[in-house]
């Protein structure tokens, strides 16, 4: 089956930046890149969404606070709900976090400063339309780059998450942010929602990322979509 | 008094009144304006000039705006455009930014600019103000900005004000280059004592378009309207133009604090998005952003290169503060805002794009063809000036030079009794704290604060010699079957101000080499520069000397190179007291690749492969870094500059990466060969065993700074097919060594070895220790 049938679709939001890089990892995996506007409600058929890295709204009240009232992102809590594939990264894990599809929250670097460097990641769970293409426990590099990266919930919202297999990814070596158990990315319950902070699309060509380990989120999904499984 | 204080006191002043009244005592000195300069703006207006005129012609006429003590010196970078050049050549100087033809209907802008003074004030929004405005010429001439880099300076790294100056001035470049989605990928970093009151904030920006889109500043068609959108007006940066960067305000101190304007880099990412559809749908006649002197800037400068009148509204100009009088309006610096020429067909579909992104627009004038700029305010007429007269025919001052009575004797004192190691131990320890120093040491702890990857393009990033980025769009890959182009661009920045203080006109032909150098070292054909030049006060004839020098210089030697200076920036008056900073020209050297893939890096990845040396050395340490770190020392002469051999070592290294035959090369400038192999080293994973030629001085031969040369790590099955290369071109090549994965550690047989752990301690401890 010709995977480039499926529709992937990457929504823009005022102040989004890796919008361009996300479409390029869709390209790259095979499926159709499909730019959705944040202010339309309709996902033009789309049949997975991407919500991209950047600044959304300036970040001025609190990262992805604003973005989560879009029209687009109704549709896209709806579609969440009844199972679509959502992958939201760095600023796009922080609307979804807003939007309690995923729990906990996202805040400012504990040494208050921008962090960018190739960082590695222990791939946690391989059972998600996100990660069903690596092998479990395997060691990837992507760029990380954030300002209000450090992934924080309430001890029984951490021990819950561990319990239940929904952390997906961890960072390895230093923690860069302060996130609480080294935590980079998580699950919603039903392994749809895919929360990252790291960046796995500036890693999915050799010429421009530190690896090209990023593209097996965006090939996972489709796995997922074409029914084949992990 | 303030500008707003002159304006309480005059309420409105008209036309009307300015005719009537034509004897009234102005405050325009403390506008900066010159009595000359006064007296010519009544023999112009054939009266006295009202308050919002004299605000205007104050920020126009300033040196920051005006160019008026450097225009006869830059005047060389036009007379001498190389023969080859020509034909690239889009745009020149004179508009916001030059335009240069890269070939495939594509074509690239690039310009580098200072913020100096307001980053020394306020170093955060200082230095994000700085990228905000060089980001925004770059938008104006059609382009999509594409990446950034930055070129800063300041005080002893260990001083308390540099733990003031230096995290705000790294947070300000990267919050707002982060924020708009630009990588960063290159620049410089270095510390002098004289930079302390007064560090360097110069930003590059670069922005690739199609070479039938070029935008222009000019007003053009009567009955077309003018638009002022993005930002609404505020106080912030009120004279910051004229006051800020054209005298020394230590005196002043704190009390000009509000005069730093303030960044929003979140207006501007959609600013930028909303700018590209418009321009896409080629709905704008000409187009100018608000930069310093903002409304009377655009305003002049539009109509001045277009039919040669407006007529302004100025009650329509939409305020984020009501209370402010006409003068205010006028010279305000507030960010984020850009000026359109619309022709009334197309304002709907203008105006709706506006719409979509948020933006505010605001129709506050149109285009005539009276030869006059006139301004209303609450019904009565403000302004009424010749355009020209602000924007092109400000005053132009031949000012006086003289040699520095201390150069002879600068230059005399040649250094060459410093004690230099002798033996093995005393040059490791050398190596050591010279690569510990903060010029030399790792930077990370600044670059990791800028996104390097937004915009997927990047295929170099610092520390590499030059950064690059793929040059490609979605219309490319619409017209390509999908597929990404090939075609990249290198960009380097190079400065060497202690070179420059011990001779202008060498010095800044050394920072042109580097940078050119750097440029090819990756593999790219260097085609253009820009230009950004740091100096002391012009009304110093000593430091005009420097800055006359050092034109000369780039224009002679960008003439010998044949590369073109498309644009840049001067700034004057970075002194602190009487004491001008030393003289620092940033050279920026843009480059072209036609395969990206073919880029050569840096790093020390090849077990194995043969390491040459390409270029002379020669005991070079005039202005070294071994002279300024282990004995505080400036005196002498440059290295010696040879721009014929810097085009055959480019030549050789465009080549050899085109041909595949080096795998990894790195350019030798401060701290010499020692630190090249060093850098080389720690960003790959090998180590490397060197010999020292048997007539070469070790000393010499590993920290000489000698121009003109290169490292370049060859693959064993392609050294016959280089050394011929070489031998063919007479560009000596010298092996000097091998990598090797299994020794990590340089090893210089016969002297010393250094473990890359120790040397990586060092390196990368030292800038993290100073700032947290």
């Amino acid at each position: 089956m010709a995977l480039s049938k499926y529709r992937v679709g990457v929504v823009t939001f005022p102040g989004s930046l890796d919008d361009r890089d996300a479409l390029r990892a869709v390209r790259l995996a095979g499926a159709e890149p499909v730019p959705l506007w944040h202010g339309e409600k309709w996902l033009s058929d789309v049949v997975a969404v991407i919500l991209p890295g950047g600044f959304s709204y300036g970040d001025y009240l609190r990262a992805g606070a604003i973005a989560r009232f879009s029209p687009a992102m109704q549709s896209v809590i709806d579609g969440a709900r009844n199972g679509m594939p959502v992958l939201g990264i760095c600023n796009g894990f922080q609307v979804l976090c807003e939007a309690h599809l995923l729990p906990g929250a996202l805040i400012r670097n504990d040494h208050r400063k921008f962090v960018c460097r190739d960082q590695r990641l222990r791939i946690e769970n391989t059972e998600t339309a996100w990660t069903n293409q690596y092998e479990a426990g395997q060691e990837i590099v992507v760029p990380l780059k954030n300002g209000e990266g450090g992934y924080v919930a309430d001890p029984a919202t951490l021990d819950a998450l561990e319990a239940d297999g929904r952390v997906v990814a961890r960072y390895l070596g230093d923690n860069p942010n302060g996130s609480y158990r080294a935590i980079a990315g998580i699950t919603n319950e039903a392994g749809n929602v895919v929360g990252l902070m790291p960046h796995p699309e500036h890693a999915v060509e050799e010429l421009t990322g530190p690896s090209t380990d990023g593209l097996a989120f965006f090939t996972s999904v489709l796995q997922k979509l074409v029914g084949i499984p992990a | 008094m303030t500008p707003s204080s002159a304006a309480q006191r005059s309420l409105v002043d008209t036309v009307k009144a300015a005719k009537k009244d034509s004897d009234a005592q102005q405050p325009y000195r403390e506008l900066g304006l010159a009595d000359n300069e006064y007296a010519r703006i009544r023999e112009i207006l054939g009266r006295r000039p009202t308050s919002s005129e004299l605000a205007m012609y104050s920020v126009m006429w300033s040196e920051h705006c005006s160019y008026k003590s450097s225009k006869v010196h830059l005047k060389q970078f036009g007379d001498k455009v190389p023969v080859e050049a020509k034909d690239i050549l889009l745009v020149g100087m004179g508009e916001n930014a030059g335009v240069v033809d890269i070939g495939d209907g594509w074509a690239v802008t690039f310009k580098i600019e200072s913020h100096n003074h307001p980053s020394y004030v306020e170093p955060h929004q200082g230095a994000a103000t700085g990228v905000g405005g060089i980001v925004r010429d770059i938008l104006t001439m059609g382009a999509r900005p594409v990446a950034v880099l930055d070129s800063l300076r300041f005080g002893p790294a260990n001083a308390p004000d540099t733990a003031r100056v230096l995290p705000g001035v790294v947070s300000g470049v990267g919050s707002y280059g982060n924020c708009l989605g630009l990588p960063n990928i290159g620049g410089e970093v270095a510390f002098d004592s004289t930079y302390l009151g007064n560090p360097l904030v110069n930003a590059l920006c670069v922005g690739v378009l199609r070479t039938d889109e070029i935008k222009l500043a000019k007003a053009d068609g009567p009955g077309s309207k003018v638009v002022l959108f993005g930002a609404r007006t505020g106080g912030d940066g009120i004279g910051g133009a004229s006051v800020l960067a054209s005298a020394s305000f230590e005196a002043q101190g704190k009390t000009k604090r509000p005069a730093v304007q303030v960044g929003d880099p979140f207006a501007e990412k959609v600013l930028i998005e909303c700018c590209l559809e418009i321009f896409a749908a080629d709905l704008v006649t000409g187009i100018q952003d608000l930069g310093a002197a903002g409304l009377s800037c655009a305003t002049t400068e539009l109509a001045a290169a277009g039919t040669g009148g407006m007529a302004v509204d100025l009650d329509l100009a939409p305020l984020r503060d009501e209370t402010l009088v006409p003068e205010e309006i006028l010279m305000s610096e507030s960010q984020e805002r850009m000026m359109a020429v619309v022709t009334p067909k197309n304002l709907s579909a203008f105006m709706a794009i506006c719409e979509k992104w948020d933006v505010t627009a605001t129709v506050i004038g149109e285009v005539n063809d009276s030869g006059r700029l006139t301004m209303r305010w609450h019904g009565e007429k403000i302004v009424d000036v010749p355009p020209r007269t602000l924007a092109h025919e400000g005053p132009v001052y031949q000012r006086p030079i003289r040699r520095p009575y201390d150069q002879d004797a600068l230059n005399g004192d040649h250094g060459n009794g410093l004690p230099r190691p002798k033996t093995g131990e005393k040059l490791r320890s050398t190596a050591l704290k010279l690569i510990a120093s903060p010029n030399l040491a790792d930077k990370s702890w600044i670059t990791d604060q800028y996104d390097r990857y937004v915009l997927g393009n990047t295929v170099l990033a610092q520390p590499e010699d030059a950064g690059m980025v793929r040059v490609t769009d979605e219309r490319w890959r619409v017209e390509h079957d999908g597929e990404d182009s090939k075609l990249g661009l290198a960009l380097a920045t190079d400065g060497n101000s202690r070179y420059t203080r011990l001779d202008p006109y060498a010095g800044a032909q050394l920072a042109l080499a580097e940078a050119y150098r750097n440029v090819a070292t990756t593999g790219a054909r260097p085609l253009a520069v820009t230009n950004c030049l740091n100096f002391g006060s012009p009304e110093d004839p000593a430091v005009m000397w420097q800055f006359s020098e050092a034109v000369r210089g780039i224009a002679d030697g960008c003439q010998q190179l044949g590369i073109p200076v498309t644009g840049g920036n001067v700034s004057f008056y970075n002194q602190t007291g009487t004491s001008p900073i030393l003289p620092t020209p940033v050279l920026g050297v843009l480059g072209l690749i036609d395969d990206v893939s073919r880029r050569t890096p840096m790093a020390f990845d090849q077990d194995g492969h043969q390491l040459y040396l390409l270029g002379d050395t020669r005991d070079e340490f005039g202005g070294s870094e071994w002279a300024y770190v282990m004995h505080g020392f400036l005196g002498g002469k440059p290295p010696a500059v040879d721009l014929d051999r810097e085009k055959l070592l480019a030549d050789v290294l465009i080549n050899a990466s085109r041909d595949g035959l080096i795998d990894a090369a790195h350019d030798l400038s401060d701290g010499g060969l020692f630190v090249a192999l060093a850098e080389s080293c720690l960003r790959g994973t090998t180590g490397v065993r060197v010999i020292v030629p048997d007539d070469v001085d070790p000393f010499v031969f590993l920290f000489s700074e000698s121009a003109g040369r290169a490292i370049v790590a060859v693959p064993r099955t392609e050294e016959v097919r280089f050394t011929d290369m070489c031998t063919a071109r007479r560009l000596p090549a010298t092996r000097i060594g091998v990598l090797d994965v299994l020794e990590s550690a340089i090893e210089v047989q016969g002297q010393f070895r250094l473990p890359l752990a120790e040397l990586r301690t060092a390196w990368a401890s030292t800038l993290p220790d100073l700032f947290g």
